[in-house]
């Protein structure tokens, strides 16, 4: 194909008819902070594990809302709190990741 | 002293019998089920323990001191150290009598199980009985101590404050029953040793009430049903001693020796944990202690409540009290029998199923440079950065070569791990921390969070390197001549962190450093009863507005000292306390930086 000095990547849309997202309705009952998240991403700059594994909790809410895999980023979580203590709106981040490893499947 | 009924018997004996045998028969069941629940190297443990003299002399004067003098309530308020020790030591004394009593007049009879408790009814005066009267003086007497003790105890019902305690625990079904019986033994023991005293002899209680009571009752008909009733309430008692707090009576008798063998809480239900739930002898001092308990919502997760619903088997509350709680670690100080309820909690957590577990054994550890001294800051360190340049500022002060394990970035200790529950990533981390540690030939580790330091202390093994959090450290520095402090104007008073008092026993280095640099106040609850910041990352479940109250409970407290500024010795305290204080918070590291040279 001719050098356009551009590529087509694949669609990322999301369909989210079809997304699952069980996991994020579950964790909207067990732990409904969740829903006030603004996605600052404070969590994602204070984490210990992101060096690691590119944790960030920014991320994985995001990734439950879309019902994408969360597994490799919590996989390095260290539980440290660090996420919770700086988080503008208060969200008890350290209990969102338990319940989220506890409710996961 | 005669025996006054032939056959030694009278069916009055039996409600008693029935509740003793019982009681006898459920605590040899549940002894030998706690003993089998026991792995095989604790019940050694526990066993050796028992045949070495040295412990086997621990365990007896712990028995007396704790289950009969009540020493630490004592200490705690003299007037509930005398309600619980008069009932608990009297009682014990009257059993000890009657059986001395038995052995003295009647020795043909000292098999019969009833006779001491009910040995007035079967007895009667003869001529030689002088030389029982200070056997009955002593009954009288320790009767009515027991009974002093009763009364106050139906005035600690209604006022409880005049015990020092602000709030107690509610009594549940069972344990009211228990507690109307126990109240109901002693009068009716007073009552029916009164109406057989001028056959049996009695003393300076017994002997006037009884001629009181004969100037208006005719005959004898009265004191055999009078018999009855005390056996029926002793009857009582003895049935829902089982199920009910009272349980603690025979129970602490067995943690004592179990404490004394060091052993430790290994599982969420069994062994030594069964014990301590059996234990807790729901007085309440837990309510008071809990920091939680500054929302009235709270007042249900303390550990009373906890060691309550484990017994219930109640899964649903047993798991939120368990992931509530800070572990402070302050019902653990302050209770009077040791039930270890941050502990219990630890175990209710470990036992949940995750579906996404942690696994750090394949991530790449940065390199640590070889040095004599290594300092790791920790994760809240890093989150409260003033304190990891104070530490490594006044160790190059004092010219200690220092290297900063985690400057850029480290992995956590474990312990946030450890206490959610999670015990095997927790060793992952450990073993990881462990290699980095050891790699790099240190013989000093200093630590600047006590969360790290406990961890460090009590879950790594580090062979040749030494463990310490810099306020000790500090203070060996300044001890040596390599660090000068001057004393500024300011007056500080010292937070205790939980971890680094409570939990490892350090309260006198950081204050020494802080009135070695400024003056010191002390706050009304200081050291072992200091309040904990509502930072802990010990509780999992409490929102950022229940841990707000504790916080603002735990700056009141610190207020009342009337000092400038707050010095605490833990970023984790830092960072929560200065959220919301109307005062300068400092750690004691920036502290020292500041007045060193």
């Amino acid at each position: 194909m001719a050098d356009f000095g551009f590529k087509l990547s694949k669609s990322s849309t999301l369909d989210l008819d079809r997304t699952d997202t069980r996991v994020y309705d579950i964790l909207c009952k067990t732990d409904p902070d969740i829903r006030t998240c603004m996605a600052c991403g404070s969590c994602s700059a204070s984490c210990t594990a992101a060096p690691f594994c590119g944790m960030s909790m920014r991320k994985v809410i995001l990734a439950l809302q879309r019902g994408q895999d969360v597994r490799p980023m919590l996989g390095k979580c260290m539980l440290c709190g660090k996420c919770t203590m700086v988080c503008p709106r208060g969200i008890n981040t350290r209990h969102l990741i338990l319940s989220i490893c506890k409710y996961y499947d | 002293m005669i025996d006054r009924i032939p056959s030694g018997f009278n069916p009055f004996v039996i409600p008693f019998l029935v509740g003793m045998g019982f009681v006898f028969a459920y605590c040899i069941y549940a002894l030998v089920k706690i003993l089998l629940q026991l792995s095989f190297e604790d019940r050694k443990k526990f066993f050796l323990s028992l045949v070495n003299p040295k412990t086997a002399a621990k365990n007896i004067r712990d028995m007396f001191c704790d289950c009969l003098f009540h020493v630490k309530l004592w200490k705690r308020n003299p007037l509930l150290g005398y309600m619980h020790s008069s009932i608990a030591f009297g009682w014990f004394m009257l059993i000890v009598l009657g059986h001395i009593e038995v052995i003295l007049f009647v020795p043909t009879r000292i098999n019969l199980f009833y006779y001491p408790i009910f040995f007035n009814f079967f007895v009667a005066e003869a001529d030689q009985t002088m030389k029982g009267s200070l056997l009955f003086f002593m009954m009288d007497f320790f009767l009515l101590v027991v009974l002093s003790g009763i009364a106050l105890a139906m005035v600690k019902r209604v006022r409880s404050r005049l015990f020092g305690m602000r709030r107690t625990a509610r009594p549940s079904l069972v344990n009211t029953i228990g507690l109307y019986a126990l109240w109901a033994i002693f009068p009716l023991r007073l009552l029916a040793e009164t109406f057989t005293a001028h056959i049996s002899g009695g003393s300076f209680l017994t002997g006037p009430a009884n001629w009181i009571f004969r100037q208006f009752l005719g005959n004898d008909l009265h004191y055999l049903p009078t018999w009855w009733a005390y056996s029926i309430v002793l009857g009582i008692f003895m049935c829902v001693l089982p199920f009910s707090r009272y349980m603690h009576i025979p129970a602490e008798m067995l943690l004592i020796p179990m404490r004394n063998a060091g052993l430790k809480i290994r599982n969420a239900r069994k062994g030594l944990t069964r014990v301590q739930v059996f234990t807790c002898p729901n007085c309440g001092v837990c309510i008071d202690a809990c920091p939680m308990s500054v929302s009235k919502e709270n007042i249900k997760d303390c550990t009373v409540y906890l060691t309550r619903q484990i017994r219930r088997g109640n899964e649903k509350r047993i798991a939120e009290i368990s992931d509530k709680c800070l572990l402070c670690g302050k019902c653990e100080a302050l209770c009077q029998v040791g039930v270890q309820g941050p502990e219990i909690r630890i175990q209710q957590r470990a036992i949940r199923d995750y579906s996404i577990r942690q696994d750090f054994s394949d991530i790449a550890v940065n390199e640590v440079r070889k040095s004599h001294v290594v300092y790791f800051s920790g994760c809240m360190s890093q989150l409260v950065p003033s304190v990891g340049r104070s530490v490594e500022s006044v160790l190059k002060k004092a010219g200690v070569e220092v290297e900063w394990m985690d400057r850029d970035g480290g992995l956590c200790c474990g312990r946030p791990m450890l206490t959610a529950g999670k015990t095997e990533e927790a060793r992952s981390l450990v073993a990881k921390n462990t290699e980095m540690i050891l790699s790099s030939g240190a013989d000093t580790l200093v630590v600047s969070c006590p969360i790290c330091y406990r961890m460090f202390v009590e879950n790594y093994a580090l062979p040749g390197v030494r463990v310490v959090h810099y306020s000790v450290y500090f203070d060996e520095l300044v001890k040596a001549g390599r660090l000068h402090l001057t004393k500024s104007d300011l007056c500080y008073v010292y937070h205790d962190p939980c971890e680094l008092g409570r939990g490892c026993g350090i309260y006198d280095e950081p204050r020494r450093l802080v009135g070695q640099s400024a003056a010191i106040a002390e706050s009304d609850r200081c050291r072992k009863e200091s309040i904990c910041c509502g930072g802990s990352l010990g509780s999992l479940s409490l929102t950022f507005r229940q841990r707000e109250k504790i916080t603002r409970a735990a700056l009141e407290n610190l207020y009342a000292s009337k000092a400038d500024a707050i010095a605490t010795a833990c970023p984790l305290c830092k960072a929560t306390l200065s959220r919301f204080s109307d005062r300068p918070v400092r750690d004691i590291a920036e502290i020292i930086d500041l007045q060193s040279r």
